[in-house]
């Protein structure tokens, strides 16, 4: 499972380093690393919508406060 | 009124040259360029009076010589500084010369401080002044009631401070490509623009072209942190709205490639116990070429343009990037091998205006976009001192007790060439030199729309508006 996080300037402002240190800490707490591949990019293009996040190419709109749901809801439930 | 008239350069020179690279680009995008390629000139430069030179003719001709340079240049020859001999206008470069404020006074101080008594005088008790015995120290110009003594010397050669300008058998300037560093200082102080950097414009417009807004791949802008104190007659937010209204997919800061290297290069210093910066390339050309000794210490590092762009490669390969900034060394630093797996072009501020308004974008009537992806350290990379501040920091950061940062910035590459003299005879006690070669650092670079007094002021409060505070926090997001 690929997992790529927006580091773009836009996502950035909105908190994208806090969901990739959560969604680090949760991964390596879940013993995940070997199951889910972490990945930043700049941009995917839905600016408006950051922190953007895709799991094998899906779009997802994540926040610090959501990041913790959102990887028991995709990560975790499917890795 | 020619709208562009008000944009803001330096000098009617940058104005001329923003002009022909602004057409010569236009064209290209309107893929008439070949058509319309020797009307250029006569666009520039019509009727029948001279603004410029002595005919329309010889402006004319000029201005061909500045569309082959809008085009890439001389393709023969390796260096990005290049000399147009038909706009040298061969200054006088006789050296010291007594001029006529001369009033032939009784105290006489220029012959009693030449040492070589080369000043003479005649009947009228004019001073005269031997040029055989000459060495030109200066040293009766200074002393001099009536400032009678003036130095004949070409600006591009006072400009450059490696001597690599010397006057050929036509009398025009000639460039030592085994002595220039492509710094760019000739370029902005020769006041007939008869010397100026190769430019790759098209390059990009056809990157960018064929990329097609993104369908088949995306071309990323990574910008230097001096753009901070560039385009001051918009915000900085409707520079980044105007590069993606251009076609480039997204705006990345230089200045986090920046923050990746003071990690690395804290961390090499450490390790090595002296070191030279590397993010210069004019400054690591001028090591690699007079200071052979030294080159060992220049830190193995990457410059930040090519950590942030190997970091956007290895994530998607078939991404293109072109670097925008001040610097005309950059065009050098972009070709070397070790370099040119990751950036695709490198481009000036200057060549970004041509590029806006060839395309029609008006970026004061766009909305703002943001850039926020370095920290305050990587971002004072634009201003001469600011590396060294980020290395103590970096130290800092990982909480290194036992290193004694003895750090050396020089402005300006004079003062790199008597630090770097220094410490090759081993008479410089410090364990970090931060060289640049342009006074002021980045800021200072030739290829600046604009140099003021206030831009380094600028650039640190540009720094001071990044999120991320600290240099770990900046690059975490990079070790997914």
């Amino acid at each position: 499972m690929k997992v790529t996080i927006c580091i773009g300037s836009s996502c950035h402002l909105k908190g994208s380093r806090q969901v990739v240190e959560t969604l680090q800490r949760l991964v390596a707490e879940n013993k995940l690393e070997d199951k889910v591949e972490l990945a930043g990019t700049f941009c995917i293009g839905n600016c408006q919508q950051g922190v953007c996040v895709t799991v094998d190419g899906e779009f997802f709109s994540v926040s610090p406060e959501t990041a913790t749901e959102f990887f028991n809801t995709q990560i975790l439930a499917k890795a | 009124m020619d709208k562009f008239k008000t944009r803001k350069f330096d000098t009617k020179v940058q104005h001329l040259k923003y002009k022909v690279l602004r057409e010569v680009a236009r064209h290209a995008w309107d893929d008439t360029l070949y058509d319309r390629i020797l009307d250029i000139p006569a666009m520039i430069s019509p009727g029948k009076t001279p603004t410029m030179r002595c005919c329309v003719y010889k402006e004319r001709a000029i201005l061909t010589e500045r569309v082959k340079l809008a085009m890439g240049g001389d393709r023969e020859n390796p260096n990005v500084i290049e000399v147009i001999d038909i706009a040298c206008d061969e200054c006088p470069a006789a050296g010291y010369e007594v001029t006529d404020s001369c009033r032939g006074c009784l105290a006489h101080r220029c012959e009693d401080v030449c040492k070589r008594g080369a000043i003479t005088f005649d009947q009228n008790h004019v001073a005269h002044i031997d040029k055989s015995k000459c060495v030109e120290c200066g040293q009766c110009a200074k002393v001099c009631p009536f400032s009678a003594i003036a130095n004949r010397k070409r600006p591009c050669q006072n400009a450059c401070k490696v001597k690599a300008i010397s006057i050929n058998t036509n009398n025009a300037a000639s460039i030592d490509n085994s002595k220039c560093i492509s710094c760019g200082a000739c370029v902005y102080q020769c006041p007939w623009g008869a010397i100026a950097d190769k430019s790759f414009i098209l390059d990009v417009v056809s990157l960018l072209k064929n990329s097609d807004y993104g369908k088949n791949y995306k071309v990323y802008a990574v910008v230097a942190p001096s753009i901070s104190s560039q385009f001051t007659y918009a915000k900085l937010g409707q520079v980044i709205t105007g590069l993606k209204e251009l076609g480039f997919h997204t705006v990345v800061e230089a200045a986090l490639g920046a923050d990746i290297v003071a990690l690395d290069e804290s961390k090499e210093l450490i390790e090595k116990g002296f070191l030279t910066s590397s993010c210069c390339p004019a400054f690591v050309m001028y090591i690699q070429k007079n200071f052979p000794d030294l080159v060992p210490f220049i830190s193995h590092n990457p410059s930040p343009m090519t950590a942030i762009s190997k970091y956007i490669k290895k994530n998607e390969p078939d991404a293109k990037i072109v670097f925008i900034g001040p610097c005309t060394a950059k065009k050098m630093e972009f070709q070397l091998d070790s370099v040119k797996p990751y950036v695709d072009s490198v481009i000036t501020f200057e060549e970004l205006q041509a590029l806006f308004d060839s395309k029609g974008v008006d970026i004061t009537e766009l909305d703002e976009g943001v850039l926020d992806n370095a920290s305050y350290y990587g971002r004072i990379f634009a201003r001469c001192g600011g590396l060294s501040d980020a290395v103590s920091q970096a130290i800092k950061e990982q909480g290194i007790e036992n290193f004694l940062l003895k750090a050396f910035s020089c402005d300006g590459i004079e003062e790199c060439r008597t630090a770097l003299l220094k410490k090759s005879k081993n008479v410089l006690d410090v364990n970090f030199i931060e060289g640049m070669a342009c006074v002021g650092g980045c800021i200072g670079g030739a290829g600046c729309l604009t140099h003021g007094e206030k831009n380094k002021a600028e650039v640190d409060k540009y720094g001071r508006e990044a999120l991320e505070k600290t240099i770990k926090d900046a690059v975490s997001v990079l070790n997914i």
